[in-house]
């Protein structure tokens, strides 16, 4: 590129660097696809194999070490069991966090501390927060190895800075001239972010939630290091029930000696995964949507 | 918001007051977390340390928590997981910078609608499916179709399916960066007529670098972290490896910190001996080296947001 | 609600009191609920063996179609991570193992209160296998295998038989933590040597199984039920402990003649579990399924009727002292 730069525009940028801007273009453009073909092309291999395997019996039944009477039913229930517990935990929590940050805070430098933690929790791998888990809700409050609620509580601090982040900026879109006009009125800080703020914030919090959900459900590592059972026959009964998940059920699976259970159960676990995290996220984009048309 | 509230400033300000540090804690908890992790972290591994040097740790080349004779250096470690880091940033940061610059300088609007949703699905998969297509799929395609001798496990589809999950993170903040960049300085370009091949690499991206800097190194640290592809894919063998042989480095099994960190945390392993206490010294390890690669990031980032502000 | 602390998962408070005062905020009502929700009831925990784990998991699954409402967790943790850390520790009800309790064991649980009962449930035997295009190996003795497998031993096919290939081996073997490692390690190593540490070693069968179909100078070993299900890719090795080379089969394990690699698999019970109702209906559940083609199914050996009879009455006995 140091090249091109070098000349003059006298020389003029002929036909050399038209061709090769047609050149860059295209593999600009071939760049940009290649990741979302590739993804295509093993989505639909899976989706092949997964054929004959997807059947109710899979997603009724409990696991077993047949691939063809294994069943997904406690992963799956399990995994919706645990995101519920997620949501229930980190909604309150991320949005109290974001209305702090926004409404609140000032700009010192306590505010930024916590923002520039904020953003480095979001990166701490998967894997440490299962060792936090580990360490917090499995040893130090004995919740139990691989409960229900060590599960929760562990992927709820994993997500929690995403909650956050993406309510925050639901709340930083609310206009500024709302809160005036509130202000205006005589409403004090409360009553403005209660009745003006938060409802105006609310789909867009919604939306970053419930994706934030969709990272959730597909979390494996946390689960291996909370001691989440190989495998759960069963429904949950309590939040101190042994739990297991859809993730951590594939990877159980995936080690079994079987191609049936590699090239079919492991496929139809693998599907039914991506089918529930793709109904959630619709779920947050119809939201999204509905919101844009009102405003 | 009822009546009488607007009558009584006491009680309204107290109320004021507590949702105030209601919402305080809930943000202080993000510092509580932090603090949580390094606790937790260092509790354990302070005990690991009491009983195996950090010298033996740091400079070791050989691990074994508990095979005969006993070695806990986390070299080997560190090395696979550089396999990776090499390996997913040849895929992904190539790719990914191409994938900026066609969304930031080439896309139009509505293909820029179609393509950055579907770059972010890249991101959403769950990693244990990318982990069980690198095993059941990539391995065996790449197996069949380049003329080399492929473990089973092995760091190469490993390192392309880490690659593949990281290029939204590489593209969506590199666009993000030469968006910021104003159009004034391409107009000028254009005005002498340049191309726009020679406004994106010659104006674009060095005016956008420190941005593209920022996502380049919160990937490599996104991929330093991932856990379930490495763990599915890439095998259990922690060895050294070499830079200078790049077949041996791919083709076979290796085992990054995270996969380490999933075998002792699913092993067979009794009490509270220094093989389980290497979980919290490797987990630590990774923590700090992650810590400070997002913290780089996050500092340039917020240089590069300032000089176009 | 503290238990042993010598589990090797973290254990109760006090080591980490000073954690605690920093996670005031994290607790917050996390604790109470703990107390309030705290339900023992409906749940059967095992952990233990991956050689057991198959058998359980078939028995299991089919208790849970007829019992959906229990809850029942079982856990791949090898047998003494399992005794150590689960069952000793009072965290499980059942504990898979591929081998006999350790004396060490039985202490630990005596410590915690615990009274391990054993249950013979299968015979199993361990395979040696090799690629099917190496056909210059159907059987190997003992002493050809401890030298193949011990450190410092030999690294070429050519060291065992100046005729077979100057290539180096490449060797799949079961994780040091697996108990399958142990059996082998005792089997055919013995006391005075180590078992080598330059292999590929893994928990994972199959990473085994693909290692081997890999490449045709590779050679493991592992449960008899993994080569039986893959009896195509890879060979079987006939092993010759001094009486001529014997094949591993169902039969030749079952009458003893494939020795040393074919051993018992039990489940330990703790016997204060038995006063809760799910787990003495597993139990019983799983004594009377030993003795089927359940077992064979996933590639062990089943116990004998009389085995199961004596089982069944010991089993009885147990339930009829813990609820008394």
């Amino acid at each position: 590129m140091a090249a091109d730069t070098g000349e003059t525009p006298a020389d003029g940028f002929g036909r050399v660097s038209r061709t090769k801007d047609v050149a860059f273009r295209l593999l600009a453009l071939a760049a940009t696809l290649i990741g979302i073909v590739s993804l295509a092309a093993l989505l639909l291999n899976v989706a092949v194999d997964a054929v004959g395997w997807l059947d109710w019996q899979f997603l009724t039944n409990p696991p077993h070490p047949d691939p063809y009477e294994a069943g997904f039913l406690p992963a799956l229930v399990g995994s919706i069991a645990i995101m519920l517990m997620i949501a229930l935990v980190t909604f309150p929590l991320g949005v109290g966090a974001a209305v702090y940050l926004e409404e609140y805070a000032d700009d010192g430098y306590l505010t930024r501390f916590i923002q520039l933690n904020i953003a480095n929790l979001a990166g701490v791998p998967s894997v440490v927060y299962g060792l936090l888990g580990l360490g917090l809700f499995v040893g130090l409050f004995n919740i139990g190895y691989g409960t229900v609620l060590a599960a929760a509580f562990t992927i709820a601090l994993l997500i929690l800075p995403i909650v956050i982040i993406s309510a925050q900026e639901a709340i930083r879109a609310v206009p500024d001239s709302q809160r005036q006009a509130s202000y205006g009125m005589g409403a004090t800080k409360w009553q403005t972010i209660r009745n003006v703020v938060l409802p105006r914030a609310m789909p867009g919090i919604m939306t970053g939630t419930i994706l934030a959900l969709g990272r959730a459900i597909g979390e494996t590592a946390p689960l291996i290091m909370i001691a989440a059972p190989t495998t759960v026959f069963g429904l949950p009964n309590s939040f101190f029930s042994k739990v297991s998940a859809m993730p951590l059920q594939i990877y159980n699976w995936a080690s079994y000696p079987q191609t049936e259970f590699q090239y079919g159960v492991v496929a139809a676990g693998v599907v039914t995964l991506l089918v529930v995290l793709l109904t959630i996220n619709s779920i947050a984009i119809v939201i999204r949507n509905r919101y844009q048309q009102r405003t | 918001m009822s009546q009488p509230d607007f009558s009584h400033d006491g009680i309204r300000t107290a109320r004021g007051t507590a949702f105030r540090y209601l919402f305080m804690l809930c943000a202080l908890l993000s510092i509580l977390t932090t603090v949580a992790i390094i606790l937790t972290l260092l509790l354990d591994a302070v005990d690991f340390f009491a009983q195996v040097s950090l010298v033996d740790f740091l400079t070791g080349t050989r691990w074994s928590p508990t095979n005969e004779p006993i070695a806990f250096g986390v070299l080997p470690l560190i090395s696979g997981t550089l396999v990776i880091t090499i390996g997913s940033a040849m895929v992904a940061l190539p790719i990914g910078l191409l994938t900026a610059i066609y969304l930031s300088e080439y896309a139009s609007d509505r293909q820029r609608a179609y393509l950055k949703p579907a770059l972010e699905v890249l991101a959403g998969v769950p990693t244990v499916v990318y982990g069980y297509f690198a095993l059941v799929y990539v391995t065996p395609a790449i197996d069949a179709i380049l003329p080399v001798d492929l473990s089973t496990f092995n760091a190469l589809s490993a390192s392309i399916m880490v690659g593949i999950m990281i290029i939204p993170m590489v593209s969506s903040i590199s666009e993000d960066a030469m968006s910021a960049v104003p159009d004034s300085l391409r107009q000028a370009s254009y005005g002498l007529g340049a191309t726009k091949f020679t406004v994106s690499t010659s104006v674009v991206v060095p005016a956008a670098l420190s941005g593209i800097f920022s996502s380049f190194i919160l990937a490599l640290s996104r991929a330093i972290g991932e856990t379930m592809i490495v763990a599915i894919a890439a095998g259990q063998t922690p060895r050294m490896i070499d830079l200078t042989d790049p077949a041996g480095m791919f083709l076979d099994s290796i085992q990054p910190m995270t996969s380490a960190m999933v075998q002792i945390g699913t092993g067979d392993i009794v009490g509270q001996g220094p093989a389980y206490k290497s979980l919290f010294a490797v987990g630590l390890t990774l923590f700090v080296i992650t810590f400070v690669m997002n913290l780089i990031s996050e500092l340039v980032a917020s240089r590069y947001r300032e000089v176009y502000r | 609600m503290s238990r042993d602390s010598t589990a090797s998962l973290p254990a109760g408070l006090g080591r980490r009191d000073f954690l605690a005062a920093a996670s005031v905020g994290l607790s917050g009502g996390l604790a109470g609920c703990a107390g309030v929700f705290a339900t023992e009831g409906n749940n059967v925990n095992i952990a233990g063996s991956s050689t057991v784990f198959p058998v359980t998991e078939a028995i299991a699954s089919s208790f849970s179609e007829r019992n959906p409402t229990v809850n029942l967790s079982l856990s791949k943790t090898g047998t003494g991570g399992g005794f150590g850390n689960f069952f000793c520790a009072g965290r499980t009800d059942i504990n898979n193992a591929s081998r006999a309790i350790a004396d060490a064991e039985i202490e630990q649980c005596g410590n915690n209160g615990i009274t391990p009962i054993e249950f013979q449930v299968a015979t199993d035997a361990l395979t040696v296998v090799a690629n099917p295009n190496a056909d210059w190996i159907d059987c190997l003795t003992v002493e050809q295998l401890r030298e193949i497998w011990r450190a410092d031993g030999a690294t070429h096919w050519s060291d065992i038989n100046g005729e077979w290939p100057d290539e180096p081996f490449e060797l799949y073997g079961a994780a040091t933590t697996s108990g399958t490692f142990d059996y082998f390690n005792e089997a055919i190593i013995g006391e005075e040597e180590n078992h080598r540490s330059d292999y590929h070693a893994t928990e994972r069968d199959r990473t085994i199984v693909q290692g081997v179909q890999g490449s045709e100078y590779a050679m493991g070993y592992f449960g008899f039920s993994y080569y039986s299900e893959n009896p195509d890719s890879i060979k079987a090795i006939s092993v010759d402990d001094g009486d001529g080379c014997v094949e591993p089969s169902i039969e030749t394990a079952m009458n003893g003649e494939y020795t040393p690699l074919s051993r018992p698999l039990f489940i330990y019970v703790a016997k204060e579990s038995l006063e809760k109702e799910a787990v003495r209906d597993f139990v019983r559940f799983y004594m009377k399924r030993a003795a089927t083609d359940l077992v064979s199914e996933v590639g062990y050996v089943p116990i004998t009727e009389e085995k199961r009879d004596e089982n069944i009455e010991k089993l009885e006995t147990a339930i009829a002292e813990v609820t008394a």
